[in-house]
């Protein structure tokens, strides 16, 4: 076996990642910690200051429900998730994270965050529920404020986390490696937070060169979470609800500031609204075709019908849209051009923080938004449980909201003991975004403390033997390729073992063609379902002959292996479930429409951590108590 | 390539242990060649542009071209942080060139206070979190 030192950590709490959900859990767990005497450490496989999906900063936030100005209340956004999500939603969940949201979001303020402002003070709105920020530092600036009542010394860079430690059923700390030198890492903990993202490259991307990196989703993020409760034994929920971004073409630059801000449209190629000429289809998914806001995967459904009637391309008019804003100013010629000034910087702005590639597909097609439209298109599927997926794991709800279904000691606490999740790691609690993600990490983190506090859970005992059989697991595609190497003149080409790359291609490959990717026009049936998942299990069996010729792929097969385990839940998931409740994320051929008398419910799966069998479970939409 | 680096100014962080754009790199693509001692991305197609590493390098000498399988060739988006503000220089294929400043922070770098300045002392039961109700404005929000 590879020649590893081991490595072992004890805590008491564990956060796993770095991002938006575990910050946020950081700055909260430590000022309990404090109080009670308690030891947290953090793990991110990246450095905490730019990892995740904010590393390049974010241009809005996209959650703060005002409730201190009196702008809304806590149950119009349950009411907007429910509607977005086309009643799939747990209410007691969205309500927890909204009536926190805006402490997060005024946090960030104070810590340093530029929030726009209107001449009356009041934040600058770019839709209901989004402020505009002067976001290019916000990943930095929510780091600093966790590390800060963290303490550096708690926190571990760089160190790539395979999967949880279990003992008696009960979550006890988690097993990975270094990717800068050769340690194995073993954290002990009496309890642990996972908030490792969501997941991109588990279907094919739309650009498969160089551009194969340009997801809309981050490519660093990969499945981890996913694999960490499975394997943990969790209850999964809302597998099957990926997200499909529709965004400007080919560098997935936002739309929202388009849409929102500057109220454009987008028409197809021969000027049609698909918006307006395609009302009579959202009949076809009454109630929530027929309530406004009209939810995303619908709007994303109505533009691909376009599409698949070769009404394409589709464009975003910017043009148009800046001219109606600047006719506002057509007797006052110099607050007309302070105004186009104005808007030029907010267009490019809203790239720059948060899409760079956008900005330079603009000025390397010499694109001057307020004279040229520019294509949208629907992106490729991605799991991302905070954002307009709902992919996680399922979490008890908080004590007064939740109902005894949904209840089970400590607010989101897994349904395996002693496991904490929040962000993309958690399910059917989607429209939370980076701040909401933040106040969910707060919130789970103060739970876990409480339960360390009321339980008293001992410190695992993980023997010797336990440990070197995970390490020679976690090493093994070292060795694999080490042992085999020599037999062939190149190292990419060898029958003994298969390199993370081609892997991970070849998982892309099955899904866009089985579960619905773009190369099948997000369309799958039951039959294609069972084929692809035919496929998953000889690609699973293939796993154990990946091949590492070093750190950084050993780091990118475990992140494929991480991604595998995503796509079976999903592909089981869309399988179990059999009507079409998302057209525009994905469709059921054998099942064209929705079904609400047997499938308004939360479709729900548990894996067995060894033998591997998954159940799959119904459970009830139910209200707050 | 995504990012690359320009050989003639990169010093290799001067052979420091660890190399910035090596530090901040979220997908762990930047490493130091140990004998030219010049920094590359080894794995250009898995790049998202993020741009951490030019942002951080100490002698600006990472650059981003553009995705080579769809953007055309000729532009350039190149940033200059310092500690409050990012200036944004953008070419166009035509040669045309625009300037956009935009401010990152308001307080001094490090200096982020973990509780905003505000109260501390809710109850571990419950669910107020540590800086509320003060973070809020109002009172935790319950049915
Ligand atoms: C392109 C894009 C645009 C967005 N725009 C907005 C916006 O404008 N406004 C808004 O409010 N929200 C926006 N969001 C949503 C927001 O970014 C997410 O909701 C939020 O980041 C989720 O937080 P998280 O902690 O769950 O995940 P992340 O913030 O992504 O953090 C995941 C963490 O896990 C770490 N990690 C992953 N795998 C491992 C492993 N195996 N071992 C150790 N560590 C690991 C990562 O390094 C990272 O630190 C956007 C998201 C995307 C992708
Ligand atoms: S940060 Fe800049 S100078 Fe340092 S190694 Fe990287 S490219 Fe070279
Ligand atoms: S642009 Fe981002 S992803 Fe690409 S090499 Fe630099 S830091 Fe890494």
């Amino acid at each position: 076996m590879a020649n590893f030192e081991t490595v072992t950590v004890e805590t008491d709490l564990l956060i796993l990642g770095g991002g938006m959900a575990s910050c946020g859990a950081a700055v909260e767990a430590a000022h309990w910690a404090k109080k009670n005497n308690l030891k947290v450490i953090m793990v991110d496989k990246a450095a905490v200051d730019r990892s995740g999906a904010v590393a390049m900063g974010l241009s809005a936030i996209n959650q703060y429900v005002g409730v201190r100005e009196g702008d809304n209340t806590i149950e119009d956004y349950v009411k907007y998730v429910k509607q977005d999500l086309m009643g799939v939603a747990r209410d007691d969940l969205v309500a927890s994270i909204a009536r926190h949201v805006d402490g997060s979001v005024h946090l960030f303020e104070k810590w340093g965050l530029p929030i726009w402002k209107a001449e009356d003070g009041s934040y600058v709105h770019e839709g209901r529920w989004q402020l505009m920020i002067n976001g290019e530092s916000y990943k930095v600036i929510v780091a600093e404020a966790a590390k800060n009542n963290l303490g550096t010394d708690n926190i571990y860079e760089r160190i790539f986390i395979v999967g949880p430690i279990m003992e008696g059923g009960v979550c006890k700390g988690a097993y990975g490696f270094s990717v800068r030198d050769d340690k194995f890492y073993i954290f002990k903990a009496r309890a642990v937070f996972v908030a490792m993202g969501g997941a991109v490259h588990v279907f094919k991307p739309r650009s498969t060169g160089e551009g194969l990196g340009r997801a809309w989703y981050p490519p660093w993020n990969s499945g981890s979470s996913a694999y960490f409760t499975l394997k943990a034994g969790a209850e999964m929920t809302c597998q099957e609800v990926r997200f499909i971004p529709v965004r400007f073409k080919d560098a997935y630059g936002p739309v929202g500031a388009w849409f929102l801000l500057f109220k454009s449209r987008a028409t197809n190629a021969f000027g049609g609204e698909y918006m307006v000429e395609r009302r009579d289809e959202l009949e076809n998914w009454k109630p929530y075709g027929a309530a406004k806001p009209i939810p995303a995967n619908l709007r994303n459904w109505l533009g691909m019908l376009d599409v698949m009637e070769g009404k394409g391309p589709i464009y975003m008019q910017t043009a148009e849209a800046i001219q109606k804003i600047a006719d506002q100013y057509k007797d006052d010629p110099k607050a007309h051009k302070k105004k186009m000034k104005e808007l030029e910087s907010e267009a490019w702005e809203d790239f720059l923080d948060m899409t760079i590639s956008q900005a330079i597909l603009w000025a390397a097609s010499d694109v001057q938004p307020e004279e040229t439209p520019s294509e949208i298109a629907a992106a490729e599927p991605y799991f991302i449980g905070s954002h307009s997926g709902a992919s996680g794991a399922w979490v008890s709800g908080p004590e007064d909201l939740a109902p005894p279904e949904y209840f089970w000691g400590y607010d989101h606490m897994c349904t395996t003991k002693g496991l904490f999740a929040a962000g993309d790691a958690t399910g059917a609690s989607s429209h939370k975004f980076s701040s909401g993600s933040h106040a969910e990490g707060r919130i789970a983190a103060k739970a876990a403390i409480r339960y360390l506090v009321k339980e008293n859970p001992p410190m695992p005992t993980i023997d010797d033997p336990t440990i070197e059989a995970l390490k020679a697991k976690t090493l093994k595609p070292l060795d694999t390729f080490a042992e085999h190497k020599d037999f062939t003149s190149q190292i990419d080409v060898n029958p003994n073992y298969i390199l993370p790359k081609m892997f991970m291609f070849r998982l892309q490959k099955l899904m866009d063609e089985y579960a619905g990717g773009v190369g099948s026009q997000f369309t799958t049936s039951r039959m294609l379902c069972e084929r692809g998942l035919h496929l998953l299990g000889i690609l699973k069996e293939d796993a154990a002959n990946l091949g590492a010729p070093d750190l950084h792929e050993l780091m990118r097969c475990w992140e494929n292996v991480h991604r595998m385990y995503q796509a079976e839940a999903h592909v089981r998931t869309i399988l179990f479930r059999e009507e079409t409740r998302w057209p525009g994320y994905y469709f059921r051929a054998d099942f064209p429409k929705l079904d609400n008398d047997n499938w308004l419910c939360f479709v729900n799966c548990i894996m067995d951590p060894e033998t591997e069998e998954w159940e799959m479970i119904k459970r009830d939409i139910l209200p707050m108590s | 390539m995504p990012s690359f680096v320009n050989v003639e100014k990169c010093d290799g962080c001067k052979a420091l242990d660890k190399t910035a754009c090596q530090h901040i790199c979220p997908n762990d693509l930047m490493v130091l060649d140990k004998e030219s001692e010049k920094a590359y991305n080894r794995e250009p197609e898995m790049c998202w542009e993020c741009y951490n590493c030019v942002k951080i390098c100490p002698t600006q000498a990472v650059d981003v071209r553009g995705y080579a399988d769809f953007v055309p060739m000729g532009a350039s988006v190149v940033p200059l942080r310092s500690t409050d503000s990012i200036m944004w220089t953008v070419k166009f294929r035509s040669g045309q060139v625009k300037r956009f400043k935009f401010p990152i922070r308001t307080t001094p770098e490090g200096q982020a206070e973990p509780t905003g300045g505000w109260n501390t002392d809710p109850d571990l039961e419950g669910p107020v979190l540590f800086t509320e109700p003060d973070s809020l404005g109002c009172d935790v929000w319950t049915k």
